[in-house]
């Protein structure tokens, strides 16, 4: 076949079907933006983020393994909680997602090879959503391996009581809550942090500053609150914290809302900073010596 | 004004970084063959390149390359293959992979894509060396494996930033003879370079380029005769230097006619070589003088350079 028979061919397809051609376009993004981001020294820190729990609560597993009374299995489900709620969605995730999603466009201005991805016949926005994806399933499977890790060495060293309380009591339900939540958690914050790096050249500053809009969003009207990531997270989690004092801010609820609301609301919200970034990419232009 | 399809079209561009200019108030159009962009650092060569190919946006006017804008980057970048002078790739890529992925995402086929990153690679003589990471190339390997990937789409616009920089004299050449073949089959090759001689040798016109401003602009040889200020040198070798050289003087248009230490050269400078030409003419057909050869002296590249930028663009 000749050079003019596979130029045309290829036309053909994005013309007829140029949906295929998209989707074609964002699995060959995701596959190589996985395979970049997920095996690589530079992620060492989010591997920490991640797993310095699990070290933890492994070693809370081995120390305390003849301590395993009914009374047990409570105490150490609200310290998963804690673990799960206060660490992995207020800190360990955010700035994971910040280090992750941030990278995605800026750390390819910074290496200097984001105009590979501008001279290609692709859209950007597929190259938004090409990345952004590649961005949810890198955090995604650090995290949710994470909360899984955490879930089975926090239970294991009970046994048969676990094993109870995981399969014939609230556990597993509270372990596809806290799978669902952290999913959502990645989500979330992925979409905010990838248009503030399409939006900032440094978005440390501006993630500081997100990070105290999260924290304080309770506080604010209920219209503003809709505007953070925590407000949704916050209605799926199973297990209430009883915080007192200063860290009494994340646990207030000030506008009870249904499981599947509060997950369509972060699914919209995500939706529509992710339609932001698809206006801002076409704002980027390649000028790495203003980096 | 409806775009041709045929030409890379420039409609008073201009492209500000905040306060800084980077090109102003640009207006060309470019038939297929070879194009140099020619002119000192930061006189704006890449700059035009990066708004041809529209990785910066213009601040102001509209550019059209074939008729398509890079706010259609499906059919455009079908066309456009552009290689930078970023000497950066993405991290732990190797030469093959940094061809094929890229053609993935243009629609081809997994075997289509092989086939033509094979091919791409023999022509840019960089199939031995494919399947090593590109972080361990020479300067020269890294330069080509670009200009790889720029080609391997086939496109009907390359643009080509210093591409022979970097290159030893036989990839050079290589190079070179790529290009022309590729301005051969009627498409257009834009080149910007410092390397004045080869410019000379392989352009079909230059785009001459300085402060931001396009300062002369077509074929070569129109450029040079547009550049009346300086008349244009003539070298003439003949059998009686002496006698051609007194005729010449007699011409109001010559200002200069010098013998060469040879003895048998003459270097006339004239305001007007077309009516030089007729003289020599006439003198030949007179059998005065007979004449081994005439070349003119100075309508290179470098010399016009020289000229209306007035510095050594060899030094660019």
């Amino acid at each position: 076949m000749s050079f003019q028979d596979l130029v045309a061919r290829a036309q053909k397809w994005s013309k007829e079907q140029p949906w295929r051609l998209y989707g074609s376009q964002v699995s060959i993004l995701v596959r190589n933006e996985v395979r970049r981001n997920l095996f690589t020294r530079r992620r060492i820190g989010i591997y920490l983020l991640a797993f310095l729990p699990v070290v933890m609560v492994l070693s809370h597993t081995i120390y305390d393994r003849h301590n395993i009374n009914a009374a047990q299995i409570e105490e150490d489900t609200q310290v998963l909680a804690e673990i799960v709620q206060l660490y992995y969605f207020r800190l360990g995730i955010f700035f994971a997602c910040m280090a992750i999603f941030t990278w995605l466009f800026r750390g390819e201005m910074v290496e200097k090879t984001l105009h590979y991805q501008f001279l290609v016949p692709v859209r950007r926005e597929v190259l938004v959503v090409g990345k952004y994806l590649a961005g949810a399933i890198v955090a995604i499977l650090f995290f949710e391996t994470a909360v899984l890790a955490c879930f089975y060495f926090m239970y294991m060293r009970f046994g048969s009581a676990g094993k109870s309380y995981v399969f014939d009591g609230p556990g597993l339900g509270q372990l596809g809550s806290y799978l669902l939540v952290t999913a959502l958690a990645c989500i979330g914050y992925g979409a905010v942090f990838l248009a503030l790096s399409l939006l900032f050249k440094n978005p440390i500053v501006p993630g500081v500053v997100i990070m105290g809009w999260e924290a304080a969003a309770p506080v604010f009207p209920a219209w503003a609150q809709r505007l953070s990531v925590t407000f949704y997270l916050k209605h799926l989690c199973p297990v209430n914290l009883p915080l007192t004092g200063p860290l009494a801010i994340f646990t207030i609820v000030a506008e009870p809302v249904s499981p599947l609301i509060a997950v369509l609301g972060l699914l919209c919200l995500t939706a529509a900073i992710l339609v932001l970034s698809c206006f801002l990419i076409h704002r980027m232009e390649i000028s790495y010596t203003t980096e | 004004m409806t775009p041709d399809a045929r030409q890379i079209v420039f409609e008073n561009v201009s492209k500000f970084y905040g306060e800084v200019l980077g090109v102003n108030k640009v207006n060309f159009s470019l038939e297929p063959g070879i194009t140099s962009l020619v002119g000192p650092n930061g006189s704006g060569k890449t700059t035009l390149m990066n708004l041809m190919t529209g990785l910066i946006r213009p601040s102001r006017g509209a550019i059209y390359v074939l008729g398509l804008t890079p706010q259609q980057p499906i059919e455009f970048f079908r066309q456009v293959g552009f290689c930078t002078q970023f000497d950066s790739f993405p991290p732990g890529t190797n030469g093959y992979d940094f061809i094929y992925w890229p053609l993935r995402l243009h629609g081809f086929g997994g075997d289509q894509a092989a086939k033509l990153t094979n091919e791409a690679l023999e022509r840019a003589g960089m199939a031995q060396v494919a399947r090593r990471k590109v972080a361990g190339y020479s300067k020269g390997m890294r330069q080509r494996i670009r200009l790889a990937q720029a080609i391997a789409h086939h496109p009907s616009v390359l643009v080509l930033d210093e591409p022979l920089n970097g290159l030893d004299p036989m990839a050079r050449s290589e190079s070179i003879a790529l290009f022309q073949a590729i301005a051969k089959q009627g498409m257009h090759v834009i080149i910007s370079s410092h390397i004045l001689e080869e410019v000379d040798r392989i352009s079909d016109r230059v785009v001459l380029m300085s402060s931001g401003y396009v300062v002369a602009e077509g074929q070569i040889r129109e450029v040079r005769r547009e550049v009346r200020d300086h008349p244009m040198q003539i070298l003439v070798r003949c059998s009686n230097a002496s006698r051609l050289a007194a005729a010449a003087f007699e011409l109001d248009h010559v200002v200069e006619a010098k013998i060469l230490s040879d003895g048998q050269s003459v270097l006339v400078r004239t305001r007007d070589a077309e009516q030089f030409y007729l003289l020599l003419n006439k003198i030949v057909s007179g059998g005065l003088v007979e004449v081994d050869a005439v070349a003119p002296a100075d309508d290179d590249v470098n010399s016009i350079y020289q000229y209306l930028i007035g510095s050594d663009g060899g030094q660019a």
